[in-house]
C-alpha cells in the first residue's frame, strides 16, 4: 500500500520537472539555431561581396540593371532624391505649380531671391534669370532641362556632359569614339542633344563594368587633367592608367565638380587648368585666351562666371594635402551586416558626421559640426562683404558710364570688376562655403574686395582734377 | 509510469538536441578561438577588421597582441573581462544595435592605460611627477596610433 502511494504522490512533481527541463532545453535549442543561422548569414555575406545575376557590358547604361548585381549600392544611389538642408547648403523642397514648359512640381529654393545682389552681379547673363540651390544627383538632368536659363539663352548640348550619363551616348554618337561623340554633341542644341540621353549620372560614368574599378569617362576631365599635368612637366598623362586608386576616389568626382568654359564656336567643354588649379592661374589663363562669358549689362565689363569649383578649392585644402579624397567624406564606408561598402547616397558629410568625420577625428559630433559651421559662418560674412564691395564698384561704374566717360577711362575699372566678381563667384559658387580650403577661400574673398577697391580708385583717379 | 518514461525520453532528447546544436554552433562560430590570445580571433566577425589591419601595420605588432593591451592582468580578471566584453559584443553584433564608428568603453580604456604603464613603467614614472599633483595623463592622448589608429 505504502509502496503504491509513494510514486503516485511523486509522479506529478517529477513529470513537472521533466517537462520543465524539456521546455528549457527546447528554448535553448531554438536560440542556438537562431544564432547559428545568423552566424551563417554573416559568414556568407563576408564570403560573397556580390552575386552576378546579370551580365554588365560597356554599353549597359541603365543603373537599374547594375543595381541587380549591386543592390546595396543601388539603394544608396537612389536616395540622392532626398532634399535635406544644412546650415549653408542642401536643398529645400519648394512646391511649384507644373506648367507646360516645366512639369516639375517640386524645385529647390531660389538663390536669387535669397540674395538679390546676385542679379546685379550677373546682369545680362542667364543666371540672373534663374539660379537655385543644387539638388541631389538624381535631379541633375531634370533641373538642367527645365531651368528658365534654357529660355533666357540658347544652351548648347555641351551642358549634358555633366547633367546626364553621357558615356554610352557619346560612344554611340561618335561611332564608337568617345571624343568624337563628345565633339559632335557639344555642337547640337540642348534640345537635340537631350534626346540622345536618358539617365542622370549613372554607375557606368565612374565604374568599369567588368572589374568595377573606378575610371574617368568624361572627356572634359581626361583633357583637363592632361593639361594640368603637362603644366607640371608630365607629358601625355592618361588618368586611367597613371592615377592611384585613392586619387581616383577624387578624380571621378572632379569629372564634373569643376570650373569650366565653352571654348570657341564649336562649344568645346574645356577645364581651364593649363597653368594650374588656383583661381589666379585660372584667371590668368582666361585673360590670355581673352575669354569672357558675357558682357555685363550695366557696366559693359567682360565678365566671367565661376562654376562650382569644388575640385579646385578642395585641392588647396588640408584634406587634399593629407590624401583625403571626396569619397572619403561624401561616400564614407558603411557596414551592411558583415559587409563594408561605400555609401552611394552622395550627400553633405554634415548629415553623416559619424561615418564621414569620426573615422579619423575621434571627437564628439557636436564639436565637429561646430568646427565646420564656424568656418562656414566666417566665410559667409566675408562673402557678404565682398558682395557689398562689388555692388559699390558696379554702382560707381554705372554712374561713371552715365556721366559719359569713355572706354579708356572705364576699362581699368571694368577689368577690376571682372576680377572681383570672378574671385567672389569662385567661393560663392563653390559648394562648401569655404570648408574645402578655409584660408584659401578667405584669401580669394580678400583679393576680391581688394579688386573692387582698386576698381573704385581707378574711377576716382580717372576723374578730371577740377573735382 | 509509462507516460513518465516517455516524458523522460523526450526531455532527454530535448536536452541532447540543445547540447548538440549549441555545441555545433560553438564550434562553427570558432568559439574556442576566443579563449586564446590569437589576434585573428578578434576579427572573426569582421567588425574589428580595421583595428586588426591597423595593428598589423603598427609599431606594437611585434611587441603586443590584442589581449596584452585590452585585458587586465591576472588569469581570473582576464577571463572575467573577456567574457563580459564577449557577451556584450555578441549581443551588439547579432542585433546590429551599436554606434558607429565603434568606440572603447571607459572601463576598458582604463585597462588599456594600465597595460601601457605595465610595460613602460620606467618612462611613465618619470613623466607623471612632472605634471603636478592630480594631473591625469593618458598615454594615447599623444600616442594614439601605437596600437592601431
Amino acid at each position: 500500500m505504502a509502496s503504491s502511494t509513494e510514486p503516485s504522490a511523486g509522479q506529478p512533481k517529477g513529470s513537472k520537472l521533466i517537462v520543465g527541463v524539456a521546455l528549457a532545453a527546447a528554448v535553448i535549442a531554438v536560440v542556438a539555431v537562431a544564432l547559428l543561422v545568423n552566424i551563417m548569414e554573416r559568414k556568407q555575406e563576408a564570403k560573397n561581396p556580390f552575386y552576378r545575376v546579370v551580365e554588365l557590358t560597356d554599353d549597359t547604361e541603365d543603373p537599374a540593371i547594375w543595381g541587380k548585381n549591386f543592390p546595396l549600392q543601388y539603394d544608396g544611389y537612389r536616395r540622392t532624391v532626398d532634399q535635406v538642408r544644412t546650415r549653408f547648403g542642401g536643398s529645400e523642397a519648394v512646391p511649384k505649380t507644373p506648367s507646360g514648359s516645366d512639369p516639375r512640381s517640386i524645385v529647390a529654393q531660389s538663390k536669387l531671391e535669397e540674395d538679390p545682389r546676385l542679379k546685379a552681379m550677373w546682369a545680362g547673363y542667364a543666371f540672373a534669370k534663374d539660379f537655385r540651390e543644387e539638388r541631389g544627383h538624381a535631379f541633375m538632368l531634370d533641373d538642367q532641362t527645365y531651368t528658365e536659363r534654357q529660355i533666357a539663352a540658347k544652351q548648347p548640348g555641351t551642358c549634358l556632359h555633366c547633367h546626364a550619363s553621357v558615356y554610352v551616348p557619346y560612344k554611340k554618337a561618335g561611332g564608337g569614339d568617345l571624343i568624337k561623340g563628345f565633339e559632335k554633341m557639344n555642337q547640337l542644341s540642348f534640345a537635340e542633344a537631350r534626346k540622345l540621353v536618358t539617365h542622370p549620372v549613372a554607375c557606368i560614368d565612374c565604374h568599369a563594368p567588368d572589374t568595377m574599378q573606378l575610371r574617368v569617362t568624361r572627356p572634359g576631365f581626361l583633357e583637363g587633367i592632361r593639361a594640368l599635368k603637362a603644366s607640371q612637366g608630365i607629358k601625355d598623362y592618361d588618368v586611367n592608367v597613371s592615377a592611384t586608386r585613392q586619387e581616383m576616389r577624387a578624380y571621378v568626382c572632379g569629372q564634373c565638380h569643376v570650373e569650366y568654359y565653352f571654348k570657341g564656336p564649336e562649344k568645346r567643354l574645356v577645364y581651364p587648368w593649363f597653368k594650374g588649379l588656383k583661381v589666379d592661374e585660372i584667371l590668368a589663363y582666361y585673360d590670355e585666351q581673352k575669354f569672357s562669358d558675357w558682357t555685363h549689362a550695366e557696366t559693359g565689363a567682360p565678365a566671367l562666371k565661376a562654376q562650382h569649383p569644388e575640385f579646385e578649392l578642395w585641392n588647396q585644402g588640408i584634406h587634399a594635402r593629407s590624401g583625403v579624397a571626396c569619397a572619403d567624406c561624401h561616400m564614407p564606408y558603411k557596414r551592411e551586416g558583415a559587409l563594408k561598402i561605400s555609401d552611394h547616397h552622395v550627400r553633405s558629410p554634415l548629415l553623416n558626421i559619424n561615418r564621414a568625420c569620426q573615422t579619423c577625428h575621434k571627437i564628439p559630433e557636436e564639436e565637429l559640426k561646430a568646427r565646420v559651421e564656424t568656418i562656414q559662418e566666417r566665410t559667409y560674412r566675408l562673402r557678404n562683404l565682398a558682395m557689398d564691395a562689388l555692388m559699390d564698384l558696379i554702382n560707381d561704374l554705372k554712374q561713371a558710364k552715365a556721366a559719359g566717360k569713355d572706354n579708356g577711362q572705364l576699362d581699368p575699372a571694368r577689368n577690376m570688376q571682372r576680377k572681383a566678381q570672378f574671385y567672389l563667384d569662385f567661393v560663392e559658387a563653390e559648394n562648401s562655403t569655404g570648408f574645402h580650403a578655409p584660408q584659401e577661400a578667405a584669401r580669394i574673398l580678400g583679393e576680391s574686395i581688394d579688386a573692387s577697391r582698386k576698381g573704385q580708385i581707378a574711377l576716382r583717379d580717372g576723374k578730371p582734377a577740377a573735382k | 509510469m509509462r507516460a513518465q518514461d516517455l516524458l523522460l525520453v523526450l526531455s532527454a532528447l530535448a536536452v541532447g538536441l540543445a547540447i548538440g546544436v549549441s555545441g555545433f554552433t560553438f564550434v562553427y562560430a570558432k568559439g574556442a578561438s576566443y579563449l586564446t590570445d590569437n589576434p585573428q580571433a578578434c576579427a572573426n566577425c569582421h567588425v574589428m577588421s580595421e583595428q586588426y589591419g591597423g595593428w598589423i601595420r603598427s609599431s606594437h605588432r611585434s611587441a603586443a597582441v590584442c589581449n596584452d593591451c585590452h585585458t587586465p592582468k591576472g588569469f581570473f580578471a582576464k577571463y572575467l573581462n573577456k567574457s563580459a566584453n564577449g557577451a556584450r559584443h555578441s549581443w551588439a553584433f547579432t542585433t546590429g544595435w551599436f554606434h558607429e564608428p565603434i568606440a572603447i568603453k571607459s572601463h576598458n580604456r582604463e585597462i588599456t592605460e594600465s597595460r601601457c604603464r605595465d610595460c613602460h613603467q620606467e618612462i611613465t614614472d618619470a613623466i607623471d611627477p612632472n605634471h603636478g599633483q592630480g594631473a591625469v595623463l593618458a598615454c594615447i592622448r599623444c600616442h594614439g596610433s601605437v596600437g592601431h589608429p
